[in-house]
């Protein structure tokens, strides 16, 4: 499977949220039916920001079933490769965009007694639909909302007006933490535990769980995190025999989709594993930057996951 | 261990402590407690005073005294069958929090009932640590009338139920904590190979 299947969207409604976050709802082009999605699924949105090709991975935060629309929220990151300034700045009701088909990459445990989702900030989107579909099929779970504050946090007073004591928001600005220790603490057998926000909170809540003996399979995390940047340099295609520049804000991925070279890909994070590329040879040293390799592989820098990760200089040779 | 091609035949990684685990329940027999006894000496002593085992297995009285001895300071209650040691283990596993690491040391029947009530309790099989000591018993069931065989050290085997000579196959279900046994002679009714004491 690849997330190359790309579709026409059209913007049919844009909403601020709160501080720096956009609410898009987006429908099909030609005002077909789009496909039903699982709860904890995203999309990547494909961007021509000025000279740049992006695609961005974003939440699902409707209810599954509802296949008229799809909706994201965007924050506007400040330092950010121009995407989310790019949906905040240029894209209003009426503009078209491409996106690829709904991924699911954060689902929520088939067996699972009952589910803690913990979210910081914009990292409340995949539990908007996770909640939904868990609502609808009578599971028992409970939110734990880190905010700024109320103004910063999307969705506070709509997840408690529909979910109520279920709902938990922390409130920085009052010196409010969310009390993960007590939270996992105290927790039936078969829970399992989903966090998403910022990558110092999700190493924290990964943390927190282990050392309260919590297993690594009923532990989850998703972060969409963009690839880092850095100087440019050479990609050359061992079986093409083409060549291609990777510009310091691009990632390998992007750049190859920019020249028309078709790379799988699924996360676009650094995650799942399906970009897994070979190395051929490499005169620099390759940045890893995802989660999916273990040490001894890049160690032997044989492997590279050109979604998120790049060499400081010179010139790398894929198997593509 | 046994090597097979078969997808679902299981394997057993060996048993290693969780340190974090506020609570630690191990479930072995008269084999499997010499692997836990090496468990507790790589551990140390906090990890065993964390743990309550279940040494599900009939002991003379000598026994009972050198594995209580050896398995200290661990807590250790002696079922003097599997299937009491199951249900014992059911028993803990429903107050239980989460934070517990269960663990399964002995025969593969053992291992597989232990991994069973894991799943009834929501307890993913991956997270349970687990070593092959002692026997190569099986559990079967048998395709046809869905009985199980206890304690099957042959192959071929003859059904306790239906009487049909079941070839035992490394298709495993967790599910039913048990291997597949088929009807060997199908074809041609009495046409079967030598019985094999494989598991023994
Ligand atoms: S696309 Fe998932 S790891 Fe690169």
């Amino acid at each position: 499977m690849s997330g190359n299947l790309l579709r026409r969207v059209r913007v049919a409604e844009v909403e601020r949220v709160a501080n720096r976050i956009k609410r898009f709802r987006l429908v099909d082009a030609d005002n077909a039916p789009l496909s039903e999605f699982s709860g904890g699924s995203h999309i990547s949105v494909v961007m021509h920001a000025g000279d740049r090709l992006l695609r961005n991975p974003y939440s699902l935060m409707g209810a599954p079933s509802d296949t008229s629309s799809y909706q994201i929220s965007v924050l506007n990151v400040e330092d950010s490769r121009g995407g989310s300034k790019f949906m905040h700045e240029n894209v209003s009701v009426g503009t078209e965009l491409e996106i690829g088909q709904p991924l699911n990459l954060f689902p929520p445990a088939k067996l699972a007694k009952k589910h803690v989702l913990v979210a910081g900030g914009i990292g409340i989107t995949p539990f908007m639909s996770m909640m939904n579909e868990l609502d609808g099929l009578h599971s028992d779970f409970e939110l734990h909302y880190g905010v700024r504050s109320l103004e910063d946090g999307a969705y506070c007073k709509y997840l408690q007006s529909r979910y109520g004591s279920r709902v938990n928001i922390y409130r920085q600005d009052q010196g409010q933490l969310i009390p993960l220790e007590r939270i996992l603490g105290d927790q039936r057998l078969g829970t399992h535990m989903y966090v998403c926000g910022p990558k110092p909170m999700i190493d924290w809540s990964l943390q927190t769980a282990k050392l309260l003996g919590w297993p690594d399979e009923n532990v989850h995390s998703e972060q969409f995190s963009a690839p880092p940047p850095g100087k440019q340099f050479l990609v050359k295609l061992a079986r093409s025999g083409r060549e291609v520049i990777v510009r310091g804000h691009q990632s390998i991925l992007e750049a190859l989709e920019e020249n028309g070279v078709d790379a799988p890909f699924l996360c676009r994070g650094g995650a799942c594993g399906q970009c897994e590329t070979q190395v051929v040879a490499c005169d620099g040293f390759i940045e890893h930057n995802d989660h999916f390799l273990t040490e001894p592989e890049r160690v032997s820098g044989k492997k590279i996951m050109i979604c998120m990760s790049r060499i400081q200089t010179g010139s790398i040779t894929l198997d593509l | 261990m046994t090597v097979s091609t078969i997808k679902s035949r299981p394997i057993y990684p060996g048993l290693s402590p969780d340190l974090n685990a506020r609570r630690n329940i191990i479930v072995c027999d008269k084999a499997g407690a010499a692997a836990v006894a090496e468990l507790f000496s790589r551990a140390g002593s906090a990890f065993a005073e964390r743990a309550t085992i279940i040494l599900a297995d009939s002991l003379s009285a000598t026994e009972t005294q050198t594995l209580s001895r050896d398995l200290a300071p661990a807590a250790v209650e002696i079922q003097p069958t599997l299937a009491d040691g199951i249900a014992r283990l059911r028993q803990l596993l429903e107050t239980a929090p989460m934070g517990l690491r269960l663990y399964a040391a002995g025969s593969e029947p053992l291992i597989g009932l232990v991994v069973q009530a894991g799943l009834d309790f929501s307890i993913d099989h991956l997270s349970i640590r687990t070593e092959h000591r002692g026997s190569l018993k099986r559990r079967v069931q048998c395709v046809h009338c869905k009985t199980f065989i206890e304690d099957v050290t042959t192959n071929p085997v003859k059904c306790t139920g239906c009487g049909l000579t079941l070839l035992v196959r490394d298709h495993y279900s967790r599910r039913l904590a048990a291997f597949q046994g088929v009807c060997i002679d199908a074809e041609v009714p009495g046409e079967v190979p030598p019985t094999e004491a494989l598991y023994l």
